[in-house]
């Protein structure tokens, strides 16, 4: 049926919020970071200098560094506990529902909440350390957190916990679908476990590949909490993220247009990861009679 | 039936070894927050954070609820977590009130560009909120919203609009085409349709949308953080402050019965109900 004017009345409130909150501050911060704008804003355009300061900042530098260290493994990690636990699961196992819920709480939780049980868990003056020391284990040392070459590591243990349940999900969603048929013919066979999964299922789990890929990627974009309840960027600004990096010049050093041009730099990166994506969603959709 | 011999049962062992062992250090991080957040200060700093209680004391948490300097004054965590519920209610609310109606029309009526609107939705929901915190913190201002809760319940109704509609999009896109058509043979208005028909037939989405947007809310921390002051914290940035405020005697028991407050309404809804928050991540995530 045609739209009447009281559906275009209902939806068009929020596709002029959508227009303005979404793609009209892209376009104001992207133009903010052409212009010389430090705490106050001006609207003079001032050619790319913002961008040429940008990339000859060692803090922006040291950001995208970490950021490349983090999303690898974070994205790695996630994705092969992920899979292992949505394997191990799928395996008819007795209290599946009970295993699943506990792999998959973390994700209900603030990273505010996770990050500072994480602080105190890796402090070596009170957490695992201290614990491996009690249980007879004197050699153990665990002081990554106060270590400016391996606090982000810290952050990739905390956000692999956190997330790695929501990957299983996906990928047992996955191993659901996937044709029983074809899989039984592989075991009459005679085909060994793995050699089915190798061969026969994982194969058949593209989607949730994919899937898992896209989200994990922009997610590890957007970091930010985690970090700032469990290193807040520390030891000095060691284990800063490009959001850390925006946060701070833009609202604490006062160097607006250098935080307008980080955060336009954040958006390409997830551009590039996420529009593929939706690309694929949509095509052959948003045609409903 | 197959023998019971050493080689079928083994592979099963090792699973729920394997399974088992996991499954701890999963529940470690909640085990750990839950009973520091019960010993005394000395016992803590003196050994073994593993090590179950040898003395419980409810003071931590009495401390973190009514006591602990949070903002200007020692008022504990109580104030902000009303923040969280004053700010997620109404946030929650309207923004499934909305996405119904979005989900609806999309759903239901032919548009020009429906195509375009729809993909722009959904890159929405991915954006990094960085690219929108300076020109917002400037709206909220002109708006005389700045550093308050209205204004943070209006930045969440904004940005989750994108999810909302999107669950109510794919769930009625999915509707019996016959039930539609035969109510507008029946004389259905735009309305009547909407009120009679679809809303009494999507109880489950509503509760997806619901504890979706709740969640999301409630575990907020950067838009708490930009637009809020003192006396609109939300409770994740009130906790922020309380654990790595630099200054003083760090109670670690205080901070973990904070924490265990500010994740609880969260985590109760996921063991109430999980299977619900389990299809908003994956309608959240894997069908845009």
């Amino acid at each position: 049926m045609k739209a009447p004017l009281i559906a275009k009345a209902v939806l068009s409130p929020s596709v002029l919020l959508i227009a303005v909150c979404v793609y009209g501050y892209i376009a104001f911060t992207g133009w903010l970071s052409f212009t010389a704008s430090t705490m106050m804003t001006t609207l003079t355009y001032s050619g790319p200098e913002a961008y040429v300061r940008l990339m000859g900042l060692n803090n922006w530098i040291l950001s995208v560094k970490n950021l490349g260290i983090f999303a690898t493994l974070y994205i790695v990690g996630c994705g092969i506990l992920g899979l292992l636990l949505a394997v191990l699961i799928d395996q008819k196992i007795r209290a599946e529902s009970a295993f699943r819920s506990i792999f998959l709480y973390p994700m209900a939780l603030s990273f505010i909440v996770t990050g500072t049980a994480w602080k105190w868990l890796m402090d070596p003056s009170i957490g695992l350390e201290r614990s491996m020391h009690a249980i007879g284990w004197d050699s153990f040392a665990f002081g990554w957190v106060k270590d400016s070459d391996l606090a982000i590591y810290c952050i990739v243990i905390a956000a692999v916990w956190q997330t790695s349940g929501f990957v299983m999900a996906l990928f047992l969603a996955g191993l659901r679908g996937v044709d029983a048929e074809v899989v039984n013919a592989a075991r009459l066979d005679g085909a060994r476990p793995w050699r089915i999964y190798q061969r026969v299922i994982f194969p058949q789990l593209g989607a949730s590949f994919i899937s898992a890929f896209v989200i994990l990627a922009h997610m590890s974009i957007k970091s930010y909490d985690l970090v700032i309840a469990l290193t807040n960027g520390g030891p000095g600004r060691a284990s800063w993220l490009p959001s850390l990096f925006m946060y701070q010049y833009t609202f604490t050093r006062n160097e607006m247009a250098v935080g307008a041009a980080s955060a336009v730099l954040m958006l390409i990166a997830i551009a590039i990861v996420v529009i593929p994506y939706i690309l694929r969603e949509t095509r052959g959709e948003g045609r409903h009679v | 039936m197959s023998e019971r011999t050493f080689a079928t049962v083994w592979p099963r062992v090792l699973l729920y070894t394997l399974l088992v062992f996991f499954a701890l250090l999963f529940a470690m991080p909640l085990y750990v927050m839950l009973v520091n957040s019960v010993k005394p200060l000395d016992e803590i700093r003196a050994g073994d954070m593993m090590a179950w209680p040898h003395e419980l004391t409810f003071q931590p948490w009495h401390d973190a609820w009514s006591l602990a300097q949070i903002g200007v004054q020692a008022t504990g965590l109580k104030p902000y977590f009303i923040n969280s519920f004053l700010m997620a209610i109404p946030g929650v609310a309207i923004s499934t009130a909305i996405g119904a109606l979005n989900g609806y029309v999309l759903t239901q009526f032919r548009f020009r560009g429906a195509h375009v609107v729809f993909a722009l939705l959904m890159f929405s929901v991915f954006i990094p909120f960085q690219i929108v915190l300076i020109p917002m913190a400037r709206t909220l201002g002109i708006l005389h919203l700045a550093g308050t809760v209205p204004g943070l319940v209006l930045v969440h109704v904004v940005y989750g609009i994108g999810f909302t509609t999107l669950f109510f999009r794919n769930y009625y896109a999915a509707f019996p085409g016959e039930l539609v058509r035969s109510a507008r043979m029946d004389g259905a208005g735009f309305w009547r349709l909407f009120w009679r028909l679809l809303l009494p037939n999507s109880g489950p989405i509503i509760v997806v949308s619901i504890i979706w947007q709740f969640t999301n809310i409630w575990n907020d921390f950067l838009f708490g953080a930009s637009f809020s002051d003192y006396s609109s914290f939300p409770i994740t940035v009130a906790l922020n402050n309380l654990v790595n405020s630099s200054t003083g005697v760090k109670e670690y028991n205080v901070h973990f019965a904070a924490a265990f407050i500010a994740g609880a309404p969260t985590l109760a809804v996921y063991i109430l109900s999980g299977k619900y928050f389990v299809r908003g991540l994956m309608a959240g995530s894997v069908k845009g």
